[in-house]
């Protein structure tokens, strides 16, 4: 074998070129042959699109095979978000299409023998009923009591319709039960939010400290590719995690902090920083305020007082602070995504903000970078009616900070109470399953109840389309066009998505589900366009190119028209804060009577007998959307409940077996769950991948299977700051006996 | 604590959780292999030594069985083989290496062997039938003239498959359990002993009986000894192998093969043959129905507990 | 090929990406991802390989196989022909790796290196898609290759060496 050995492929370093087939056997040519007919040989046409799994947006190629079927997707080389390389979930769209559970047709809620039901309808039949009902709730309430709860591409063409129709009632769950948090507190202090994607200059950072970030299983794709090639690089990475991530095994110092009290860290970080002087002195002096004040409030905030609360050897607290003072300003303390813990976290992420302020990264190399967007101009259309009254109203005097509209917020004001006289009446749900992303079922429960109307525009029957009153099924991605995807990034670009197959079913896409609404409901003025490809042609046009060729290249970039990527040093920079400086101490959050600087609070603790209930992300799902994806459940069917050797002993319980959870208000979880024993979970929590445990029977391959963690999660810690819905402080315990049946489903 | 996940999900139909690629199929087709080899083998053996006289039942008689046994045997394997239509695959080359491709082209040799030893016994037996070809009366001539090389070509090719049947486990370095070059032998010699039960089943003459009793004492002490031998190979060879003998020894197989293959499978036999051949009137068949019952657990148990061992990584 | 355990998260695309590429049935894959974690809480260390097929210089599941259908192919690699399988399992038996499925076609499936994008200078599917970039492919043989710088910059191990099928699949750890 030695000489064959010799000849081993060789892939020429440009990809062209290919192998030497030099001598080449008889072997060689059957196989080939064989391998040809095996995946169709010759690639045939594709299509661009951007990856609607997650909102990290990811342009790629669809590919079809000869008979016209959906097969693959692949990254989009030019794509800055991708690179060419889709992560698993995004891989895996293929399922979403190919899924045959499906919604279908319209459906429309009906009463028979006393039984809610739905029946089968034409489009017309659903969109004349809810046009109808619109105009109905609009001319007695109010057309602003028409809410649109969406996450995802279908947003812009029901807001669109939303707006014309004369409501701006619209939110999404990526504020107050995601970023809310960050964008605020990083607004409050350097004038500017995060963004998505990250504005965090990974791929150039020396140190990456993640707090809670699960960055390798939270599959953001830039970033896990920049943090490989920043480790690539000899970066050292930081990891505050109390379970063992999948990061923390890849970073250099894993800190495995008691939960719920990163805030004593990120205070003694600073502490130690100052007192050494191991902070940026130029950048501090030159653009922040209030340096004075914060060195005096932590100047208490010892390593050693934080030993006796995040239980974290003071010495490892010293240890990494000098680590990211070394790399600084090329060092990143990382914001997170999902950053709605335990009520206080926007004061958490201002501590992570002044952090980043103290170590000169923000506007620096291997900091974080000033990104910068193609300017899309809109299709000419009239402006909308200015509506009676904005969403702030149904929960004024509340979450002023909030730079965005507060889910739960419009949630609350749904259910009437006492004072308010602004509820919601009618809803859209368009792509997000409350019961999944919303804490606290009950009270959306309620909400749902008290809602005259309830439309839902979703692509598969779940939690959410339950409560409908009439479904609307929505193509998925791969089939339709949608807005051009134009998120800021180190350069200008844009993205098309265009449809690789016409819609399956009786499925149609939302541009064409609103454009159709709107019209019913007599608002063609704003719709001056043709159709979507008339639309999306215009604006290419502008940008100097055109449909015709963004088809063919998917992804397009511009040359960078405002500031460089990073502040040129030597400069004073205004911000875009009260003082136009970086704010250490917060003149907004001082305004709304909350604390200026961080200060830590202890949160519940678990009873006794209790772990808290901690979850995340699995790299190959996301949230409650993929669990009925056949290729993604290929890979993982249920979630499991992690637990710690230690605590299994305790409870006698064994890997593999199934049990129910009971949290501390006595909720008993709807489905069992696997026990997972292992020792990445510290022995006071338990860890779930979220958006297991679906209800709806239609889901053939999710029902039944894992736990809803949102289920258990009946506590939630509000952030006054922005509205935010702390979700961790909630606590469960192990039922091991119930109804194998019943549970199991 | 240590904890190996594959995260990826992996369940590949036959593979996971454990191999269990070969069912019944394989077992039975080599516990028939090894059977036929057995009772051909001594049609051979006597047929050469000449003692066709004295032992009728074993040159005769039993072999009629054999191309029933070893067509049962082939239909099983085809059963087992999950690109049917490819079948004939098999004998448009020979791999020396691969002990499935001797298997089968030994059978190829074996099995037109044993129906033409049926035929020149069936000419034997009603000498007065008439053959309608004469063709078939100048083959049934020719090969009469070279019964002797005939013989020579069975007894050596029977013995090949004989080994077969073991070698067939033995060859796969990644099954532990089945990693020891003492399958080879263990297989003849049980093969040779159901041979002989089948025969001792068939027999009417009361010399032959004693004889092949004897022979069978013999064949289930050179097993007995081939088991104690293969365990302490395994005990004293790598963690791997100790994994693959302690699934006899306080594992999952423990009962079925101590029960069932070596107490009721050879130690009962070789007792009640013992027995006999002290004169003691027993029941005669049930010493060789205990034998053929144990040879024919024994490969079950081989091929499944072989597909459970596994090296470890 | 060689497999960063270092980098990789084991977030599975390269098993998924190989099911699209290679019309690997749903319920089947040719690669896979292990976990092995060691350790007590807080001390923990975990290795994480993406596997598959080790392409075997001495592969015992050719050297089984009574077809001639499991090959080595240009370069070493190791094949299967689908219309030489009778599908009798006996390579999948062999392959102390598991590496072999059979397909519900009959015949018998594994990674082939992605040969037929390779022929035409692309990577394999697996290697183009990792989002770590912790697959490396190229020739062994060729002291610039991908494989080979890094082999030559990092410790390896490959798996089992004992069962002495001189695989051909690299673990940098
Ligand atoms: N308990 C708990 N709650 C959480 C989180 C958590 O980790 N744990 N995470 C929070 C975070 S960070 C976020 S961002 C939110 C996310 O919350 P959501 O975005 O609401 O997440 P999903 O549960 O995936 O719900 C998505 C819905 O959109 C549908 N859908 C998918 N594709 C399409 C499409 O193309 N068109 C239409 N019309 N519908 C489509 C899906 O079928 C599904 O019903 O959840 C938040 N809530
Ligand atoms: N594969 C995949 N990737 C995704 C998504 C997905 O659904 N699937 N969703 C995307 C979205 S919208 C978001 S918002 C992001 C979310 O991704 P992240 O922002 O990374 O998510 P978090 O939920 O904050 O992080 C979960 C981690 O926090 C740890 N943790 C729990 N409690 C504490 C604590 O008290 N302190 C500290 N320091 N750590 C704690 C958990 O152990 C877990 O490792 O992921 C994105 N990426
Ligand atoms: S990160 Fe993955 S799921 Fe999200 S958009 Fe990109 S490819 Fe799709
Ligand atoms: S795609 Fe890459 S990072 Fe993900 S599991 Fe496979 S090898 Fe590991
Ligand atoms: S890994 Fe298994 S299938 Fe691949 S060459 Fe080696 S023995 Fe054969
Ligand atoms: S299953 Fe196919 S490839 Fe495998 S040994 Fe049998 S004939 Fe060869
Ligand atoms: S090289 Fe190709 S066939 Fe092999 S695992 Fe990777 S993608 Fe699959
Ligand atoms: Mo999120």
């Amino acid at each position: 074998m030695r000489t064959t050995r010799r000849q081993f492929i060789k892939v020429s370093a440009l990809g062209a070129g290919g192998l030497a087939l030099a001598g080449s056997s008889m072997k060689w040519t059957a196989a080939s042959t064989l391998l040809n007919s095996l995946t169709g040989g010759v690639e045939p046409t594709r299509t661009p699109t951007y990856c609607e799994i997650c909102f990290w947006q990811c342009a790629g190629w669809v590919y079809k095979d000869q008979a016209g079927n959906i097969k693959k997707i692949i990254g989009n080389d030019d794509d800055p978000h991708c690179n060419g390389r889709l992560c698993p979930r995004g891989t895996g769209g293929v399922g979403m299409y190919a899924d045959e559970d499906r919604l279908k047709t319209p459906l429309i809620r009906t009463t028979v023998d006393g039984q809610d039901t739905f029946r089968e309808a034409s489009w017309d039949e659903a969109l004349d009923l809810v046009a109808k009902r619109f105009k109905e709730i609009g001319a007695q309430y109010g057309p602003e009591t028409i809410a649109l709860f969406t996450h995802g591409s279908g947003g812009s063409h029901f807001g669109h319709m939303l707006k014309a129709f004369g409501s701006q009632s619209i939110t999404a769950p990526s504020f107050a039960q995601c970023r809310g948090p960050r964008e605020v507190a990083f607004l409050a202090t350097f004038g500017d939010i995060i963004y998505s994607p990250e504005r965090t200059d990974i791929r150039d950072t020396k140190c990456l400290v993640l707090i809670g970030s699960h960055i390798g299983e939270n599959m953001h794709n830039g970033q896990i590719q920049e943090m490989s090639d920043a480790i690539d690089k000899g970066a050292s990475i930081i990891t505050v995690d109390p379970r063992y991530s999948t990061a923390a095994s890849k970073s250099k110092f894993w800190l495995p902090i008691k939960p719920a009290t990163d805030m004593a860290l990120l205070l003694a970080w600073m502490n130690v920083l100052i007192e050494n002087g191991w902070y940026d002195k130029e950048y501090v002096e030159r653009h922040t305020v209030g340096f004075e004040q914060l060195k005096a409030h932590v100047k208490p905030f010892t390593p050693e007082w934080a030993y006796g609360i995040t239980t974290l050897d003071p010495n490892m607290i010293r240890r990494t602070a000098k680590e990211m003072h070394d790399a600084s300003p090329s060092v990143i303390i990382h914001p997170g995504r999902h950053v709605t813990w335990y009520g206080d976290d926007t004061q958490r992420l201002r501590a992570v903000a002044i952090l980043n302020a103290l170590l000169g990264s923000w506007g620096r190399r291997g900091g974080f970078y000033n990104p910068e967007k193609a300017h899309v101009p809109e299709f000419p259309f009239p402006a909308f009616p200015k509506p009676a009254r904005t969403p702030r109203e149904s929960y004024a005097g509340k979450y002023n900070l909030a730079n965005e509209v507060v889910s739960n917020g419009m949630v609350d004001a749904t259910i009437p109470s006492e004072g308010n006289t602004f509820n919601f009446k009618a809803w859209i749900v368009n792509g997000t399953n409350l019961l999944a992303s919303l804490p606290n079922q009950a009270n959306t429960l309620k909400a749902l109840d008290a809602l005259e109307f309830l439309v839902v525009v979703d692509t598969m029957p779940m939690e959410i389309t339950g409560y409908a009153d009439v479904i609307l099924p929505e193509c998925t991605y791969l089939e339709r066009y949608d807005m051009i995807r134009k998120s800021g990034h180190r350069e200008p670009n844009i993205a098309v998505r265009v449809p690789a197959a016409e819609p399956k079913y009786n499925t149609k896409p939302a541009d064409w589900i609103a454009r159709e609404l709107g019209i019913k409901l007599g608002l063609e003025a704003f719709y001056p366009w043709k159709d979507i490809e008339e639309m999306l042609d215009w604006q290419l046009q502008q940008l100097g190119t055109s449909l015709e060729e963004m088809k063919r290249i998917g992804v397009k970039k511009f040359p960078r028209e405002f500031d460089d990527l990073y502040f040129t040093e030597g400069q004073d920079i205004s911000f875009n804060t009260n003082s136009g400086k970086i704010e250490l101490y917060s003149s907004d959050m001082e305004a709304e009577g909350l604390p200026p600087m961080p200060v830590y609070t202890a949160h519940e603790e678990p009873p006794s007998g209790y772990y808290r209930l901690i979850y995340g992300r699995a790299p190959m799902h996301t949230f409650s959307r993929t669990a009925n994806n056949p290729n993604l459940t290929d890979l993982m069917d249920e979630n499991v409940i992690w637990v710690n050797p230690k605590v299994a002993k305790l409870w006698g319980l064994k890997a593999g077996q199934y049990i129910k959870l009971r949290n501390q208000d006595d909720v008993l979880s709807t489905f069992a769950i696997k026990v997972r024993v292992t020792e990445r979970i510290r022995w006071d929590s338990v860890y779930m991948v979220h958006g297991f445990g679906h209800d709806n029977k239609k889901l053939s391959r999710a029902f039944g299977r894992g736990v809803n963690d949102t289920e258990m999660i009946t506590n939630v810690k509000v952030d006054p700051a922005m509205g935010g819905t702390g979700m961790r402080s909630n606590f469960v315990t192990f039922v091991t006996e119930f109804d194998e049946k019943e549970a199991k489903a | 604590m240590k904890e190996e996940l594959i995260v990826s999900g992996r369940m590949n139909h036959l593979i996971d959780p454990q191999l269990h690629i070969w069912h019944w199929h394989i077992p039975l087709y080599l516990f028939l292999g090894g059977l036929a080899a057995g009772i051909l083998f001594f049609a051979a053996l006597y047929t050469i030594l000449g003692k066709e006289k004295e032992y009728p039942t074993a040159v005769k008689i039993a072999p009629f069985i054999t191309p029933i046994i070893l067509v049962v045997g082939l239909m099983a394997l085809f059963l087992d083989l999950n690109h049917k239509l490819y079948f004939w695959r098999l004998y448009t080359t020979i791999r020396l290496q691969s002990p499935m491709s001797w298997g089968a082209w030994t059978l190829m040799v074996v099995t037109p062997i044993s129906v033409i030893w049926c035929a020149l016994n069936i000419k034997e037996i009603f000498p007065n039938w008439k053959w309608k070809y004469e063709f078939i009366d100048e083959l049934d001539a020719f090969f009469r003239k070279n019964l002797k090389t005939l013989s020579w070509v069975l007894l050596i090719s029977s013995l090949i498959l004989g080994v077969y049947t073991g070698i067939l486990f033995s060859a796969f370095n990644a099954r532990p359990l089945w990693n020891t070059s003492i399958l080879g032998p263990l297989f003849l010699a049980s093969g040779l002993s159901t041979g002989a039960a089948a025969i001792l089943l068939m027999s009417k003459s009361h010399h032959e009986r004693l004889a092949f009793a004897r022979i069978d004492l013999m064949l289930i002490g050179i097993e007995m000894f081939l088991i104690i031998h293969m365990f302490m190979g395994f005990l004293a060879s790598t963690q791997v192998h100790i994994d693959a003998a302690s699934l006899f020894l306080g594992g999952p197989y423990t009962t079925p093969f101590w029960l069932f293959v070596v107490t009721l499978g050879l130690a009962v036999p070789a007792l009640l043959e013992t027995l006999e051949l002290k004169g003691f009137k027993l029941p005669a068949m049930i010493a060789p129905i205990l034998v053929l019952f144990g040879g024919i657990v024994f490969r079950f148990i081989i091929a499944y507990a072989g597909q459970v061992s596994r090296w470890l990584y | 090929m060689a497999v960063d355990t270092k980098k990789c998260v084991g977030c599975s695309d390269c098993v998924v990406a190989c099911q699209t590429e290679n019309n690997v049935p749903i319920g089947y894959c040719r690669d896979w991802v292990t976990e092995v974690t060691d350790g007590t809480y807080p001390q923990l260390e975990i290795e994480i390989r993406s596997e598959r097929c080790n392409h075997c210089e001495n592969a015992p599941c050719v050297r089984c196989c009574p077809t001639g259908a499991s090959q080595f192919a240009e370069g070493g690699i190791v094949l299967v022909e689908h219309d030489r399988c009778i599908g009798c399992g006996a390579c999948i038996a062999s392959c102390p790796y598991d590496a072999r499925y059979p397909h519900p076609d009959g015949y018998v499936d594994k990674c082939t290196f992605c040969i037929h994008r390779v022929d035409k200078g692309l990577k394999p599917a697996c290697v183009s898609v990792c989002p770590t970039k912790c697959l490396y492919f190229g020739d062994l043989d060729d002291p610039n290759s991908d494989v080979s710088v890094v082999l030559k910059k990092r410790k390896w191990k490959t798996l089992i060496p004992e069962a002495g099928t001189r695989p051909q699949l690299y673990f940098l750890i």
